[in-house]
């Protein structure tokens, strides 16, 4: 069963994995851009599959290319599941 | 960085020849193996009971891959022997003709077996492997692709795409310590390929066909922990006619 999707629970989610992936936790905001945080395409796409198996979200290719920032990611996730 | 102890490969088209060959393979390397088959459920079961009475593991999967949904069967594998981490698309048919008098039935299948399903499978696969920060894709191509084969322009057509999507999907999956390689064998001796003439045999350098062991040897290397810094590599397993 898909958890709900709330800003503040995706938000938490977002936050949560991006350290796997090399990311500096003191630098992430709602505001960074993935390209500063160092996070390029592969990363998204797992963030993406992270996203999927805990909302039943899915984020396409086409998506992940849009979002700039964390700010972006989240808001995106929670329009799609609205 | 070694593999996960309830580590599965997924073999498609593993009833016999080829398939069957390399399943074994990688039974005796350690693999828990999901024997995967479309019809010949005998040729199969035949491969679980040659592992299983080599001391390993094994389980026979029926599954079309070229029917374009992979997810109930890796599901299927999950629920029943691990994660899939190492896949091997070998599962490939042949329908052969002068591409003047190829129809596009002949041309479609061979395309969506023998390519369009190994990329679905590779898609599916790679996302648990991504996870684990392991993963082996080892793809069944050909020699004939990288050079030609009158009668066969699909087939060609499709091995040498299996080839160019090998070595990209290595280059973006490579820094998540999981590697896709292709084995591209010659004449093996198999139920495709057992009307070779002469003057073929003649034309290899070794002068014999290969066995489906010859193959098996080559994957199961692919797979192995000491390949883990191979990727995005053909390696032809062909007595030499690539030379």
């Amino acid at each position: 069963m898909a958890a709900t999707v709330t800003p503040e629970a995706v938000e938490k989610t977002v936050v949560e994995a991006l350290p796997q992936f090399g990311v500096d936790e003191s630098q992430i905001s709602r505001d960074a851009t993935f390209e500063a945080l160092d996070v390029d395409s592969l990363d998204l796409a797992e963030l993406s599959q992270i996203i999927e198996d805990e909302y039943g979200v899915q984020l396409k290719g086409d998506d992940v290319g849009k979002i700039k920032t964390v700010g972006d990611a989240i808001d995106l996730v929670v329009s799609r599941a609205g | 960085m070694a593999r996960p102890d309830d580590a599965t490969a997924l073999v498609t088209g593993a009833s016999k020849g080829i398939g069957a060959a390399i399943a074994k393979a990688l039974a005796a390397d350690g693999w828990q193996v999901a024997v995967n088959y479309r019809s010949d459920e005998d040729g199969a079961k035949a491969t679980v009971k040659a592992i299983e009475e080599a001391g390993g593991t094994a389980k026979a999967f029926q599954s079309d891959v070229s029917n374009g949904a992979p997810d109930e069967l890796f599901k299927q594998i999950e629920d029943e022997l691990g994660p899939v981490i190492a896949l091997v698309n070998n599962a490939g048919v042949a329908a052969d003709g002068l591409a003047i008098q190829m129809d596009d039935d002949q041309w479609d299948t061979v395309i969506g077996t023998n390519l369009t399903a190994a990329f679905r499978l590779t898609r599916r696969a790679m996302r648990p492997m991504i996870k684990a920060r392991y993963g082996r894709i080892v793809n069944i191509a050909s020699v004939v692709g990288p050079r030609a084969n009158a009668g066969q322009s699909n087939y060609a057509a499709a091995k040498a795409g299996l080839i160019g999507m090998t070595k990209t999907v290595a280059a973006e999956v490579a820094r998540r310590g999981v590697t896709v390689n292709a084995v591209a064998p010659g004449f093996i001796e198999t139920d495709m390929t057992k009307d070779i003439p002469e003057a073929v045999i003649d034309a290899i350098p070794a002068r014999r066909v290969g066995a489906p062991d010859d193959v098996a040897a080559a994957v199961r290397f692919l797979a192995s922990d000491d390949a883990g810094y191979v990727t995005g590599t053909i390696l032809f397993v062909d007595g030499g006619m690539s030379a």
